[in-house]
């Protein structure tokens, strides 16, 4: 079976945007088909991966929005909604369609519009997600962090610093990515002196909320040597969903889809997690890095923290994790981030990443929805 | 269920129980008969005090996932606190309240959901 390829990528800037969900869409998806060198009426297959467009600003169809807006008419159009975890969701869709033959050019656009909301009323739309049991209680994503933060940190006898020093880490990646929404380098006494959120967790254990979009071109890689020599290969993806209610599981410091969509990912691939050489996670709070570091088999159960601590993961350690910043740096526009840690890992692969740029040929991205509800996790490999 | 002023969890034939009761539980199974966790003790597993609760939720927000012992079958929950002054492994108690939340000022709608439920008062 020919492999799905990747042949071009983009992202917008990352940040409080004056453009909206419409404006941001096209901005990537036009420059994805500038990077590609494709026309746009070769586009079979066009997926947007966005959670939340209609309850952010009014807007829905924006699938069809964004055909129309690049002349991709008459490719066929959807929306991809998995939450936080949309445009990994996007990539599977999109991987699905040329994988089955369904098409020979895929583009996917994920983007979201958000800071025109204050901060209550973003948190309350994503909490949404949560089930009535959960939502009736005040229940939002950053206090699920805190819960698992105190879990983790009692259990696995971590430093509070630990956690810290993620957001030291990502910070400081961030300041060499153009598209990052922070670019500027955080102590971790300002983090560990910032305000509580969810005790433990501080402001700076945060991602910000973001306005942005990210794009990637799929094709099979028969037809991607038409366009170019130097490309991306899928070689792994799965995906996997965890219980809707947080509490039912087994263990809360463990993510049951990130274990068992990697698992998927790197049996298609046939490879393990010692192959990978650069790695996107997503860090919308920074006990998350940890958890998935150990769940993707990185490290052992309650070790995460320790590789951060000993500068594993830093971008000239052994396994660089979140060189673009992270969604902690760089930002978390929902149906965008998925797409974007995957920009990131073709920029790396592609050897385009510039200052951020690591020695690596192998690459994983992990996107996560809700706390671990929804997951994807793709690895890619160069092709020169 | 809550109109009762019951913490109704189901039990499955396999002898699990969940807070909240699913269509089909484990195996694909209906339940079999339900408990009143309202009538338990439950230990706190991890706790947070958020500071920043979305729209109509009281400021701070103690928040704890606690765990239910039912004749020896763990059974696990989520909600409120009635003070942010507990610990890992305290034993907390299900106090009723007729309104958890304000109901018309979240992005849910009010009829979609009951408002009603249990916070957990250290014992």
């Amino acid at each position: 079976m020919d492999s799905v390829a990747v042949i071009g990528a983009s992202m917008t800037q990352f940040g409080q945007r004056d453009a909206w969900i419409r404006e941001l869409l096209a901005e990537a998806g036009q420059a994805c088909l500038d990077d590609a060198g494709v026309s746009p009426d070769a586009i079979e297959h066009l997926y947007v991966s966005n959670m939340a467009s209609g309850e952010f600003e009014g807007q829905t169809g924006v699938p069809n929005a964004l055909a129309h807006d690049l002349s991709a008419l008459p490719a066929y159009t959807a929306r991809i909604d998995q939450t936080s975890s949309s445009g990994g969701a996007g990539i599977y869709a999109a991987w699905q369609s040329v994988a089955s033959g369904a098409s020979d050019m895929t583009l996917l656009v994920g983007g979201e519009k958000m800071t025109h909301r204050t901060t209550a009323e973003a948190t309350d739309v994503i909490a949404s997600l949560t089930h009535p049991v959960e939502y009736k209680h005040g229940v939002t994503l950053p206090s699920f962090a805190g819960l698992t933060a105190r879990l983790y940190l009692d259990t696995y006898d971590a430093p509070r610093e630990s956690l810290g020093k993620v957001a030291v880490k990502n910070h400081k990646n961030g300041v060499d990515n153009p598209h990052a929404q922070f670019r500027k380098e955080v102590d971790l006494d300002t983090v560990l002196d910032s305000p509580i959120v969810a005790d433990p967790l501080r402001l700076y254990d945060f991602c910000p909320i973001t306005d942005g979009s990210a794009a990637l071109m799929f094709c099979p890689e028969s037809v991607a040597r038409e366009y170019t020599d130097e490309y991306v290969v899928v070689s792994g993806i799965g995906g996997a969903t965890d219980t809707h209610v947080v509490h039912e599981r087994a263990d809360p410091t463990t993510m049951g889809g990130v274990v068992n969509s990697s698992e998927i990912a790197y049996e298609m691939a046939d490879l393990e997690p010692d192959d990978i050489d650069v790695a996107e996670l997503h860090d919308m709070f920074t006990i998350l890095e940890f958890l998935q570091s150990e769940d993707l088999g990185f490290f052992e159960k309650g070790e995460g923290w320790k590789a951060v601590e000993d500068g594993v993961t830093d971008r000239d350690g052994d396994l660089p994790i979140n060189t673009s910043g992270g969604l902690k740096s760089k930002g978390h526009p929902l149906g965008a981030s998925g797409v974007a840690q995957a920009y990131e890992i073709y920029a790396q692969l592609m050897g385009e990443a510039g200052d951020r740029q690591v020695d690596a040929e192998t690459g994983l991205a992990c996107n996560v929805g809700g706390f671990g509800n929804c997951v994807t996790t793709t690895i890619m490999e160069a092709r020169r | 269920m809550t109109d009762e002023r019951t913490m109704e969890a189901h039990r499955y034939p396999d002898g699990s129980i969940t807070y909240p009761g699913h269509l089909l539980g484990p195996g694909g199974e209906e339940a079999v008969g339900t408990v009143d966790l309202s009538e338990y003790t439950a230990e706190i597993v991890t706790w947070t005090t958020s500071t920043a609760p979305p729209p109509g939720v009281d400021e701070p927000n103690h928040l704890a996932i606690v765990e239910f012992d039912v004749d020896g079958e763990p059974v696990r929950a989520i909600g409120q606190l009635t003070t942010g002054d507990v610990a890992i492994g305290d034993e907390v108690r299900p106090v009723y309240v007729e309104e958890l939340r304000d109901p018309d000022a979240g992005i849910r709608e009010r009829e979609s959901q009951e408002w009603d439920g249990f916070r957990f008062e250290p014992v």
